[in-house]
């Protein structure tokens, strides 16, 4: 199957008629339990001796689909489906974490990400360390005996920052260590973390592998690459496992030992399983992954070069503009775009972002990204509203500073839009 | 770096295996080969252990065997699991049952690779498979492995038999 190319897989992977019903598309399982042929076979399933599925929290045939795809796009081994892109990330932390551990993280995150690490795990005594991204060598610098990975984004949000991957895997991997990405802005049409060194990928699929703006949802993709038992560090993989009789998942199941941990101990135990429904939604979604991505990424460019043009923006950053600090990483990562958010700063400040978006007619202003509708949001007078100027600037949410997720709408609609929007707002 | 083999050759080996001489073959129900002997007997396939340690006690109700010689025919493959080192012996000792047991094939499993003895095993007409698991291979090529998300790299576009009764290997 590696002979199929990517769009062949995007509509495809992980996918067949249904064995019952020969349905062609994928039925929504919309149960919460399967029967058992008998008291041996749910005794061998609990064991994980056979494959089958036993309760929806733990795996659902329409969900497997999903993760099979995303395993299949991402070139990985194995793929997992959470209830959300959060949710997946304490899934794969939880699988590597253990008290007193750390992990090595960009500063250039998300901001749900940062406070997700910063503050709700350190309650399971797991420290966070954050880095400037842009220089490599600065992960390093931070590396101690307690880090157990090292976790970036590709396409960092908000600003659109593009990660040098595959110097930051060779910096995790000295260490005996797994580098983790966030592959979310990217998708893996953009950018297949996987081939620059990455062991484990995660994703909000809520964003442009969903698409469509009307499901919440995670995933997980695990390599298969990683020798877990190179060190000590991962007892949750080497050692026996007293909820399963003592079983060794790395010895068990080898290159899949990863992703079946997070299933059987993440999911079964922590519990933030996807619907279904959702995972339905997410699959068609993904099926035209490429011709959305591709058509995103050409929108934002063109909408970028015109911003950088008109005398009511002050400045924009998008790696996919020559002048951009980032443009040399885009045309090594992600040739075929740099993604469809960033942002710009207006040059009337506070009372200028605010007027901008209760001016807009077609852009919707809310706090979603990578949907097929233009979005946009003023992060200084809602998500960062808390903070104070200085604090604004530093998480690059200063006064002046707009959001963009560019729709696939018409370009020429996107930007007579922004165009009336920024007129009316210096006025 | 894995040794790489085809869909069909793989699906060409479990669709012409009827009975396994699974060397190595474990008691204790929580090991990778008492895992991997419950998923081949409860999809059809007649499984016999040979533990020298256990030879004359039963495994899930098979009957185990000292060694390769002491097995009644017919086998169509043994099944390695154990240290790499080991792999020429067994090869050696399942090679002088050859005739005897209509023997096919050769597998070695997850994390076993071992040139000498998949060489001796060609050189006599044997398919070789190395550093894979036939459990893992059955659910892949079958389907049932997709219900873990694991990427099988197969596509589907006929409706397949039950995944219990063998799903897309029992095809063409």
């Amino acid at each position: 199957m590696s002979d199929y190319g990517f769009d062949t897989l995007a509509v495809h992977a992980g996918a067949h008629p249904d064995p019952a019903t020969g349905a062609r598309s994928t039925p929504i399982y919309q149960t919460t339990s399967f029967v058992f042929e008998s008291a041996d076979q749910a005794a061998a399933l609990f064991n994980l001796q056979v494959f089958g599925n036993i309760y929806t929290r733990i795996m659902n045939p329409t969900t497997a689909v999903l993760e099979e795809r995303i395993a299949a796009l991402e070139g990985g081994r194995v793929g997992l489906a959470t209830a959300s892109g959060h949710a997946a990330q304490v899934i794969a932390f939880h699988t590597l974490m253990e008290p007193g551990c750390e992990i090595l993280a960009a500063r250039q995150l998300y901001g749900g990400s940062l406070n997700q690490l910063s503050q709700s795990f350190a309650k399971f005594n797991w420290g966070a360390k954050f880095v400037d991204a842009t220089e490599p060598e600065n992960f390093r610098r931070e590396l101690n005996e307690k880090t157990r990975c090292i976790f970036i984004e590709s396409i960092a949000n908000p600003g659109g920052f593009i990660t040098d991957i595959e110097a930051i895997a060779a910096i995790a991997h000295s260490a005996g260590i797994p580098l983790i990405v966030d592959n979310t802005f990217a998708t893996p049409y953009l950018i297949r973390p996987i081939e620059w060194g990455a062991d484990v990928v995660v994703h909000s699929a809520t964003k442009y592998l969903n698409g469509h703006g009307n499901s919440i949802a995670g995933l997980i993709v695990d390599s298969g690459k990683f020798d877990w038992g190179q060190n000590n560090k991962f007892p949750t993989l080497t050692e026996p496992c007293p909820s399963y009789h003592g079983m060794r998942f790395w010895e068990t199941f080898g290159d899949m030992a990863f992703g079946v941990a997070c299933r059987v101990l993440g999911l079964r135990d922590l519990g933030p399983a996807l619907s279904p429904m959702n995972a339905f939604l997410t699959l068609t979604g993904i099926e035209t992954l490429p011709l959305r991505m591709q058509k995103h990424c050409d929108n934002a460019l063109e909408v970028a070069r015109w911003l950088k043009r008109h005398p009511k923006v002050a400045w924009v950053n998008y790696a996919g503009l020559e002048d951009d600090p980032c443009y040399n990483l885009h045309r090594t990562y992600c040739p075929k775009g740099a993604g469809s958010v960033f942002t710009f700063g207006v040059t009337g400040g506070y009372e200028a972002g605010v007027a901008l978006v209760n001016n807009v007619r077609l852009f919707s202003h809310l706090a979603n990204v990578g949907d097929t509708r233009s979005l946009i949001i003023h992060p200084a007078s809602t998500t960062h509203r808390q903070l104070d100027d200085d604090k604004k600037r530093a998480a690059g949410a200063g006064p002046e500073v707009i959001r963009v997720s560019i729709g696939i709408e018409d370009a020429k609609d996107i930007i007579a839009d922004l165009d009336q929007a920024l007129n009316a707002a210096a006025d | 770096m894995m040794p790489s083999y085809t869909n069909d050759y793989i699906a060409g080996i479990l669709r012409n295996t009827r009975t396994i001489a699974m060397v190595g073959a474990s008691g204790n129900e929580m090991r990778p080969s008492y895992f991997a002997m419950k998923y081949l007997l409860d999809h059809g396939f007649k499984v016999v252990p040979i533990n020298p340690g256990l030879a004359g006690k039963e495994i899930l109700g098979q009957k185990v065997y000292g060694a390769l010689k002491d097995v009644p025919g017919p086998v169509d493959m043994v099944d390695i699991f154990r240290s790499p080192d080991a792999a020429p012996g067994i090869v050696k000792d399942a090679l002088a049952e050859k005739e005897r047991f209509g023997l096919k094939t050769i597998w070695m499993q997850l994390g076993v690779v071992n040139e000498v003895a998949a060489q001796m095993a060609r050189a006599a007409g044997l398919n070789v498979v190395m550093d894979r698991c036939p459990k893992i291979e059955y659910g892949r090529l079958s389907g049932e492995i997709g219900w873990m998300g694991v990427n099988r790299r197969v596509i589907d576009n006929r409706k397949p038999a039950t995944f219990s009764k063998g799903g897309s290997l029992n095809r063409g």
